[in-house]
Formats: C-alpha cells, structure tokens, sequence
C-alpha cells in the first residue's frame, strides 16, 4: 500500500518566557493509505502539537523547527501558507475534541458546509448543498435535507461531533487527523462515531491519525500505534504487539494501568510520579525518573531501535531484553 | 445481612423545574383553560429509585450522561435534598432525627467531585482546604492542628511539607489527592465518589484507584463510586447499578453485570465499551441518541433504543424484579 504521510524527526518547538518548550521533539512515524494510526499519550506529551504540525496549525510562539512531514513526497513544513490552504480541508482534513470549538455557533449547518465544499471545488450553490447534504446522511444523521437548516446549538453533542466530521469529509480526504475526537461523548455515541470512522477508512480508503489517551479505544481501532511522552515517540509499532508485548516501561506501565487488564479488586500497575514539565525535563531519557528500570544510561539519551521489523522503542532497557 | 445497611434510600425523586412568577403562573392557567396544556418543563433528574449500601461494599453507579447518576449521588451525600422519598442512614430517617445527630449523620458521608480544578477554592491554602472542616467540627484531639493535617495529606499521598501551597500550584492528580485528604479529614464511614478519575490521565487515574483501594481497608470505608467508565467500575466494585434515564435499570453482583447482563441497555451498554484486549474490531452502534429527560419515551425509556421492544415497553413502564438472588432488572422480556 503507497504511504500517505511519513513524519521525519519532526520538531516543533514553543518560544516561551520560561524557555523553549520541546512539544514535539524528534518524531517519526508514517500512515499508508486506508491504515489507522495511533498516537497515544497523556496530557502535555505533544500528540496534538503533533497532529497541529501536521495541518499546518501551529500558531506563534510555537513553530515547525525542524524535520519534514512528507505528504505524498511533498513537504508540508516546506510549502507556502496559500499551498497549505489548497490542502487543509481538501486533501487534508482535521477533527477536533470540541465540535462546538469548530462550528460556527452563528451560521447554519447548511452555510458553513457550502463555504467548504465552495472553498475547494468549483461548483453551484445548488450542487455543494447537495453533496453537503451526502455528507451528513453518510454519516448517519437523520434527515439531513432538514437538518441542513439547523444551528449547531440545536444538535446534541454526538450529533454535532458527525457534522464536524462530515464537514471534514466533504472532500474525501486522503488523510484524516483526529484529535481525541470522542473523548467528550458517551459511550453509546462514542461507539456510533468508532463505527463511521471505520467504515471511511476501509470503504475510502482514508488514511486515519488518531490521537488519544485511551489505550481501549485504540486497540479496537488501530492497525499502528505510536506511544508519545513529553515530546517524543518512545515506542511504536503494529497494534496488537505493541499492545501484548510493550517494549518501552512506559507503554508497559500504561497498559497496566487500565482497570480492565487486572485483575478485579486487584492493585493496579501504577507509574509512580507524575508527568515531567517539558520545560524542565531531565536530560536523557524523559521518563527514567518514573523508571523501575533506570540506570546511570539512562542519563544519556536512548536512540531509535528496531528490535524486531516494524518495532521501534527508545530505551535501554526494553522490557523483552530481560524478559517482562 | 441483619445489620442496617448504612445507607438506604427508599422510593428517591428529584425533580428540577422552573418557579414559575405570578405572571407565568397566569399565562399557563389561560392556556391551559383555552385547550392548550402549557409544556411541562420539569426534569424527572432521579424517578423513584430504591438502593441500600452496606458497610464495607463497593457499589458501582454506571449510566451515560443525563442519567441522573450524580444527583443520585449528591442525595446519597446529603448535599441535595430530594423532592420524594426517605434516607436512612444506619437504619434511620435522617429528616426525623435530632439536629445534632442528624450533623454527625450527614459527617459520615463525604463526597469526591469530579473536577478537581473547580472543587477546590483557589484562594485558600492546603491546609485551610483540608483542615478547615475538622476545626470546626471539633474533631481535632489536643488541639494538635498541624499534627492532624500531617496525618491526613500524608494519608492521601500528599507531601505534608506543601500544606501552605495554593492548589493552582498542583498537577490534577495531586489535586484530586487534597480533595480525597480533605474528605477524609472529617472522618466518614462513606465516600460519594462522582467520577473522582474521569478527569485524570490514565497513569495517574491507576495511582487513585490504588489510593482507593487502600483506604478502603485502611479505614473500613463504604463507597458509591459513580463512573460512565465501566472498566473502573468493574474492577473496584462489589455490586452495580445501571442508570438509565432517572432510573436503576439494572442492579447485581459486579461479576453478574458483566458475566450475565439481564437488561438490555447493559447489554449494549457492554458491548460497546472499548477495551484493550479487544484488538481491530468491529464497531456496532446502538442506535438513536440518549433522550431528552424533559421530555422521557413514555413506558419504558429505553424502548425506542432497544432491539427487543415490544408494544407494551411503549405503555408500560416496567418494573424492577429480581432475576435471580441478588440480581435485579427492570425490563418485561423477564416476565416471559
């Protein structure tokens, strides 16, 4: 399968009054095409910095300060901001946590996705309503001719996070960078949206980041998982080895921190600390401090290994090296 | 059980309307004497619900958003009155009992909010959080303030050397542990935990639920732990209560809700929760939306969700019958 975006040593760095701010420091990992990638991470450890980088969102203080994001062997760091507006919505397309964040609370549903479909595609009024209103029963909602002339108010917030996405797929994307898109809904509505995504990807064959802190949904969804701390992608690799077999002590420590892996009543696996400020990360390895494996290595900073094809951790002492 | 449970709560309404001013009060009489019934406005939040809680149990509380799982905790904790109904604590009414006692009662029972940003005053310190409550209910032996407050940050898992910091300048977990200390300062018997981990990051959430688990054999403590995450829930509780719409839909052993869901709405509710072992599967949607709790499906709320919906779920609300002992369910396939 063609590779639809290959991320190289991406950093993208904040220029703060406390210092500089490594939000995404050194990260590689690509999708191919109709492939769900995961990112994961918890709060503060650049997954949607990284996803912002990607689309071209960074805003002042922070920027791209090195590396290359190849979309189809072109550059997006590269390219100006009016080539990065031709392919921001068209060809690249985002979802956001919050879709009340990305609808336009004042205008109609109906205006807000003519403006899109009008902003990429040289056609009628009429006819970009009708491929708006496509759109909105693809994504299963319930007469969509009527709910067309709807605010976003008068949705519910599962409702709602569908327009935002059929909004982004107006113009069948090739890649759809998700942000914690579900987070905010129920678990019913979270399932409902799971579903759509999935059948885009396979039906479409839309290359799929999905960001998340939430190692359950990812091992439902994604085909590639990429484990993100303070900066880094500290281990990466197909979804269920990753999962069955984490490399890195912290992807280890983070699946044995979700309740269902345990055992009832159990204690659970905790990392012990807390995640480190970027700003005053140790030197070295960023999570040796919360490390039962750490040693005086540790103080310098681990490479990339590929212990096995299609693996990469970034440790010295990966979990399998000793037996886990 | 022949000892009391230490909670109970019999036939629990609350509803929320709007007060109506005079002038309203009018234009909904005309109406309603012109033919045209005003719309009700009221939300049934909680609708006549019965549970009992008995010490040392973990109980479970699960239900989407709008379900009225937290006004059904903020009652148990007796931080909102309810509209209908009784509670009992330790076998008695806590409206019928002498002022005093009625205090001591309602000390018992603490609760954990949710967000730990907005449950903590941020103009107050650590130890004004944490200790205020305590002082002033004379709880504290030898006037050994500093001591006490010792002991309970250090109990929660807090540095007792920050206790004059403000909680801005503490991460989310750290928080959450002053709100557990500031709790358990008062020294109850039973905690209200309204999804206290849902806010945390999962590294950290683990570090809670650890928490949990040790105070509860530490101090002997009973909780209702009310969470839309059915992973916490099944791997802290002894027994679980399924919410749907204002009302207990389902309620059993926590190996029974998971092993044998009689209900259909924890059926689906199952099926579709994310979970790690589950590895590329296929999502399969439960369809239609939550309702609306102004205005609630008539007969059984779930019907117009649920596969196995019969002409009578649309008129009849069911009634919640036990399955098999200790195991409840309020759905009409169960009568045949």
């Amino acid at each position: 399968m063609s590779v639809t975006l290959e991320v190289r040593n991406l950093r993208t760095h904040f220029h703060t009054r406390g210092g500089i701010l490594k939000a995404v420091d050194d990260v590689s990992f690509s999708v191919e095409q109709g492939q769900v990638m995961g990112l994961v991470g918890e709060s503060g450890s650049g997954k949607s910095v990284t996803g912002f980088s990607i689309i071209g969102l960074v805003d002042p203080p922070g920027r791209i300060a090195g590396g290359q994001i190849l979309y189809r062997g072109q550059d997006l760091a590269k390219i100006s901001e009016r080539e990065m507006r031709s392919l921001r919505g068209n060809r690249i397309a985002m979802i956001f946590q919050d879709p009340m964040m990305t609808l336009n609370p004042v205008l109609r549903i109906d205006t807000q996705m003519i403006e899109t479909v009008q902003a990429h595609a040289n056609v009628s009024k009429a006819e970009a309503r009708t491929r708006s209103r496509d759109a909105l029963g693809m994504v299963g909602i319930p007469s969509p001719e009527e709910r067309l002339n709807s605010y976003p108010h008068q949705f519910s917030g599962g409702m709602r996070q569908r327009v935002a996405i059929a909004i982004a797929l107006l113009h069948n994307p090739d890649l759809l960078i998700a942000d914690e898109p579900t987070t905010a809904l129920d678990v019913t509505i979270q399932a409902q949206i799971l579903a759509e995504v999935q059948k885009l990807a396979a039906e479409h064959g839309t290359a799929l980041i999905w960001i998340t802190h939430d190692l359950s949904v990812i091992a439902g969804l994604a085909d590639r998982i990429a484990v993100m701390y303070a900066g880094r992608v500290v281990e990466s690799g197909d979804a269920a080895s990753v999962l069955d077999r984490p490399l890195h002590p912290y992807t280890h420590g983070l699946i044995g921190s979700v309740p269902s892996r345990n055992k009832r009543g159990e204690k659970l696996r905790q990392i012990p600390g807390m995640t480190p400020s970027l700003l005053s990360l140790p030197p070295g390895c960023a999570f040796r401090t919360r490390c039962a494996r750490a040693t005086a290595a540790c103080g310098q900073e681990p490479p990339e290994e590929s212990p096995e094809t299609g693996r990469m951790v970034r440790c010295f002492h990966p979990m399998e090296a000793v037996s886990a | 059980m022949t000892e009391a449970p230490i909670i109970e709560m019999r036939g629990i309404s609350k509803r929320f309307g709007p007060t109506y001013d005079a002038a309203a009060r009018v234009t909904r009489a005309l109406s309603r004497r012109f033919g045209n019934e005003p719309r009700n406005e009221t939300v049934r939040a909680v609708d006549n619900v019965s549970l009992s809680v008995f010490r040392g149990e973990v109980v479970g509380l699960v239900g989407e958003s709008g379900c009225g799982k937290s006004t059904l905790g903020r009652m148990v904790a007796g931080i909102m009155p309810p509209t209908e109904g009784q509670v009992f604590f330790k076998g008695k009414d806590i409206t019928t009992l002498p002022t005093d006692q009625a205090k001591d009662a309602k000390l018992k029972v603490q609760m954990i909010f949710q967000d730990p940003y907005a449950s903590l005053n941020p103009r107050l310190r650590v130890d004004e959080i944490v200790g205020e409550a305590p002082r002033v209910h004379g709880l504290i032996p030898n006037n050994d303030f500093d001591g006490y407050l010792d002991a309970q940050m250090r109990r929660a898992g807090l540095d007792p050397a920050f206790k004059r910091r403000y909680p801005h300048q503490f991460s989310g977990g750290q928080r959450q542990r002053i709100g557990i200390a500031r709790a358990l300062a008062v020294q109850p018997e039973f905690l209200v935990c309204d999804e206290a981990v849902a806010a945390l990051d999962v590294s950290i959430q683990a570090q809670i639920l650890n928490l949990f688990m040790d105070l509860r054999r530490e101090l002997d403590l009973t909780y209702l732990f009310i969470s839309h995450d059915l992973g916490v829930v099944e791997h802290l509780s002894d027994r679980v209560l399924i919410m749907y719409l204002g009302r207990i839909v389902e309620s059993a052993r926590a190996e029974d809700v998971f092993s044998r869901p009689n209900h259909p709405y924890t059926q689906a509710l199952l099926s579709e929760v994310p979970r790690i072992d589950a590895r590329k599967r296929h999502f399969t949607a439960i369809k239609g939306e939550i309702p609306s709790p102004i205005a609630p499906p008539s007969g059984c709320h779930f019907h117009p969700r649920c596969p196995h919906a019969m002409p009578r779920c649309a008129i009849e609300a069911p009634a919640f019958k036990e399955v098999a002992p200790g195991h409840g369910s309020a759905c009409h396939l169960n009568d045949g």
